[in-house]
C-alpha cells in the first residue's frame, strides 16, 4: 500500500535533484531556471500529497498559488534572460557583473 | 499489489529519472524535453492522489506554456551551450556532496516525522466525500469564496509578470520604417500632392 512517505519520498528526491542541477549547471542559466521549476514540483507534489493523506482541501488550493508564482518566475526570468543575452551576447553567469556586483 | 500501486511506482520511477535526466543531458533542448516528461508523470502522480484539478492544471500550465516558453527561448538564442556545459564535470563533486547531504537531512525529517494530535480537527477546509462533490468544484467552492482574495492577488502577480516580460524585451529598433498613426492623420493632402504641367521633352 502506498502511503504519505511514499510520495513524500518522491518529493524529497526531486527537490535534491533540483538542487544537483543548479550546482551542476552553475554556468548555464536556463537549466539552473528549470531546476527551479523541478523544485517548485517537489513543493507541489509535498502539498498535493498532505492535502489527499489528510483530506484538507487547502493544500491543493495552495499549490494553485505556487504554480501561479512558478509561472510569473520563469516568465520574468527569461525575460530578464533574453535582455542579458542581447546586451552581453552570453547567458553565462559568470558573466554577469554589468552592476559590478 | 494493486493497480494503483503499480501506477505510482512508474509514476514516481519516470519522474525522478525524467529529473535526473534534465540535470545532466547535454542538450538544452533535451533538458526542455526531458522537463516536461517529468511534469506529465507528476501530473499522473497527481491523478492517483485524486487531485484531478491540480493534474489538469499542471499539464496546461507547466507543459503548455512554461515549458513551452523554455523551448522557445532556448531555440530563440543562439548560444553554444558545449561551452557552457564543458565544466560540468569540474562541478559533479560539490553537486553530489550537497545533494547527498540534504537528502540525509531530508531522509531525517521524513524518517523522524510524526503526526499532530488533533490533526484531524486542525484541517482549514475538509474535503468533501469524493463520490458526492467531485475535486474541481469542491476546489472552486473554496476558492471563490474562502481564498478570494488570495485567488485574486494571483491574478495580480500574473499581471505584473505580464506587463514586466512585456516591458523588459520590448526594444524599438533604430532604422525601421514604422507606421506613425498621427502624422498619418495629421496629413494635408493639399500639401502632400504638387500638381504639375510637365512640358513634353521637359523634365522638371
Amino acid at each position: 500500500m502506498v502511503g504519505l512517505e511514499h510520495y513524500l519520498s518522491v518529493a524529497a528526491a526531486l527537490f535534491v535533484i533540483g538542487i544537483f542541477g543548479i550546482f551542476l549547471n552553475r554556468k548555464n542559466v536556463i537549466v539552473i531556471l528549470m531546476s527551479i521549476e523541478l523544485i517548485l514540483l517537489a513543493v507541489n507534489i509535498n502539498l498535493v500529497a498532505f492535502s489527499s493523506f489528510s483530506g484538507d482541501l487547502v493544500g491543493q488550493v495552495f499549490t494553485m498559488f505556487v504554480l501561479t508564482v512558478a509561472a510569473a518566475e520563469a516568465a520574468i526570468g527569461l525575460a530578464i534572460l533574453v535582455v542579458f543575452f542581447r546586451t552581453r551576447g552570453t547567458i553565462d553567469v559568470e558573466d554577469v557583473n554589468v552592476m559590478k556586483g | 499489489m494493486t493497480v494503483a500501486d503499480v501506477a505510482f511506482y512508474c509514476f514516481s520511477t519516470v519522474t525522478v529519472a525524467a529529473g535526473l535526466m534534465m540535470t545532466v543531458s547535454r542538450n538544452p533542448v533535451h533538458s526542455v524535453l526531458w522537463l516536461i516528461l517529468a511534469f506529465l508523470s507528476s501530473a499522473g502522480l497527481f491523478v492517483l492522489l485524486g487531485a484531478e484539478f491540480v493534474a489538469m492544471l499542471l499539464i496546461i500550465v507547466y507543459v503548455g506554456a512554461v515549458a513551452v516558453l523554455f523551448l522557445f527561448v532556448v531555440m530563440m538564442l543562439d548560444i553554444d551551450f558545449a561551452e557552457l556545459k564543458g565544466e560540468m564535470a569540474k562541478y559533479m563533486p560539490l553537486a553530489l556532496l550537497v545533494g547527498v547531504v540534504i537528502l540525509i537531512q531530508i531522509g531525517l525529517g521524513i524518517g523522524a516525522w510524526v503526526e499532530a494530535d488533533g490533526k484531524m480537527g486542525l484541517r482549514a477546509a475538509v474535503a468533501p466525500d469524493a463520490a458526492q462533490v467531485e475535486n474541481t468544484r469542491a476546489l472552486g467552492l473554496l476558492i471563490y469564496d474562502k481564498y478570494i482574495y488570495l485567488f485574486q492577488a494571483s491574478g495580480l502577480i500574473l499581471l505584473v509578470a505580464m506587463i514586466g516580460a512585456i516591458v523588459l524585451t520590448l526594444r524599438h529598433r533604430s532604422g525601421l520604417k514604422r507606421q506613425d498613426i498621427l502624422q498619418q492623420m495629421y496629413r494635408d493632402p493639399a500639401k502632400a500632392m504638387e500638381l504639375v504641367d510637365v512640358k513634353p521633352g521637359q523634365g522638371l
